[in-house]
């Protein structure tokens, strides 16, 4: 049991340090970027994005699995798990509106957001490619998401500082926003020998 | 969209190239502009793939723009973007193996290009076949453009080689190369062209 822990703890830890998907994968850069400006809606987009990030790995999980495996349709991965994400989006957008509407203004409009997303699209493309077991799926998915968080507030953190800064003409903005995000790469490269899986 | 003369389609072409320029302009779709830029081989194949996908969808939403329910019409541009990145990555796994082993998962994750839905709810939803066809070749080639032009910087000072072959002798300059110097490469570029639109065009620059 121990070892079973510890090493599902792995899995979050490489998934949200080492291989984290915005500095290492390069993937959710346009959410990275759009949302990474204002603390308040950093955070806002991160809850969001760790709780459908491990609800979809799972339910992906069980359709590849129990489904799509034994009637041999994986090549149909990217068309069933966009539909399930699409699908899984729109629920909770319903449901989070009836159930708890104070939430739902504070966080439903990324709900919106997510839906084409590639980061979200991603988790269960990867863990289909790495047939990790159901646990394991959603450990992923949590590790994930959690890096995405931890990267979008520090993201947001120096770019509110940014603003005040004196930047030349041609960098301003967008530019900008790349060079830093670069540096913060060249930062988690040194989580990479963090441990061995 | 009978009057639709030469000149019209020429300004569409280039309006994807140069005004609308997804990566440099647009800031979108900016996921494979940097994961697989770090060789020409793989930045041009990616940029290809996009560019088929992209005149693909637009032909396909054009064809079928006057059976779709308007109020279904999301879901039903998911499943044409999605079953032709469906056939665009088993093409590239059966052709180009070496390529597809690298830049396989960014091939599938092109369903959720911003820009692809864009252009078919945009465009090709409410114009016929050519202007369609058109637009799509204009907004692949400006993306393959972008591709090209970043993986090219990239892999000649990152290893001083272009396409796997040796071509300066240089010591490289290896950070270019690693994942960290993608996000320099693309924002150094940006900032090239917004120098040059704030230099020459009197235009404002990208600013987000």
């Amino acid at each position: 049991m121990e070892s079973e822990f510890t090493k599902y703890l792995e899995l979050i830890i490489s998934a949200s340090l080492i291989n984290n998907f915005v500095f290492t994968r390069f993937l959710g850069l346009c959410i990275f970027f759009g949302v990474s400006k204002k603390m308040e809606t950093a955070v806002g987009m991160s809850i969001t994005f760790i709780a459908v990030m491990m609800i979809s790995a799972a339910l992906s999980w069980v359709v590849f699995t129990k489904i799509m495996v034994p009637l041999e349709i994986t090549f149909l991965e990217i068309i069933v798990f966009i539909g399930i994400i699409a699908g899984l989006v729109q629920a909770s957008d319903t449901i989070m509106r009836k159930v708890s509407p104070g939430l739902y203004y504070k966080l439903g409009i990324y709900l919106a957001l997510i839906s084409t997303n590639c980061i979200i699209l991603a988790v269960p493309l990867v863990s289909a490619g790495e047939k990790y077991s159901f646990l394991q799926s959603i450990a992923f998915g949590f590790g994930s998401g959690l890096g995405f968080a931890l990267a979008l507030i520090i993201m947001a953190s120096i770019r509110e500082k940014l603003e005040l800064a004196d930047v030349p003409a041609a960098f301003k903005g967008m530019p900008m926003a790349f060079v830093v995000t670069g540096l913060i790469a060249l930062a988690f490269t040194g989580f990479s020998g963090l441990i061995t899986l | 969209m009978s009057v639709t003369n030469t000149i019209n389609l020429k300004d569409q072409f280039l309006n994807g190239i140069v005004k609308e320029n997804t990566i440099f302009k647009l800031a979108l779709s900016l996921c494979p502009s940097i994961a697989v830029t770090n060789n020409l081989k793989n930045g041009v194949f990616m940029g290809l793939a996009v560019l088929f996908v992209q005149v693909m969808v637009n032909i396909t939403i054009s064809l079928i723009r006057k059976v779709i329910q308007p109020k279904v019409r999301l879901p039903i541009f998911m499943l044409v973007i999605s079953g032709w990145v469906t056939v665009t990555s088993m093409l590239m796994a059966a052709f180009v193996p070496d390529v597809y082993a690298k830049v396989g998962l960014y091939i599938q994750l092109i369903v959720a290009f911003a820009s692809i839905l864009a252009r078919a709810e945009m465009f090709a939803s409410k114009n016929s076949f050519i202007p369609s066809m058109v637009d799509g070749l204009g907004m692949g080639v400006g993306f393959l453009f972008a591709l090209t032009v970043i993986s090219f910087f990239r892999e000649l000072v990152g290893k001083g080689s272009l396409w796997g072959f040796p071509i300066v002798n240089t010591k490289p300059l290896l950070i270019l190369v690693l994942p960290a110097g993608g996000f320099f490469a693309v924002g150094i570029l940006m900032a090239l062209f917004n120098w040059i639109d704030l230099r020459y065009m009197k235009k404002s620059a990208v600013s987000h």
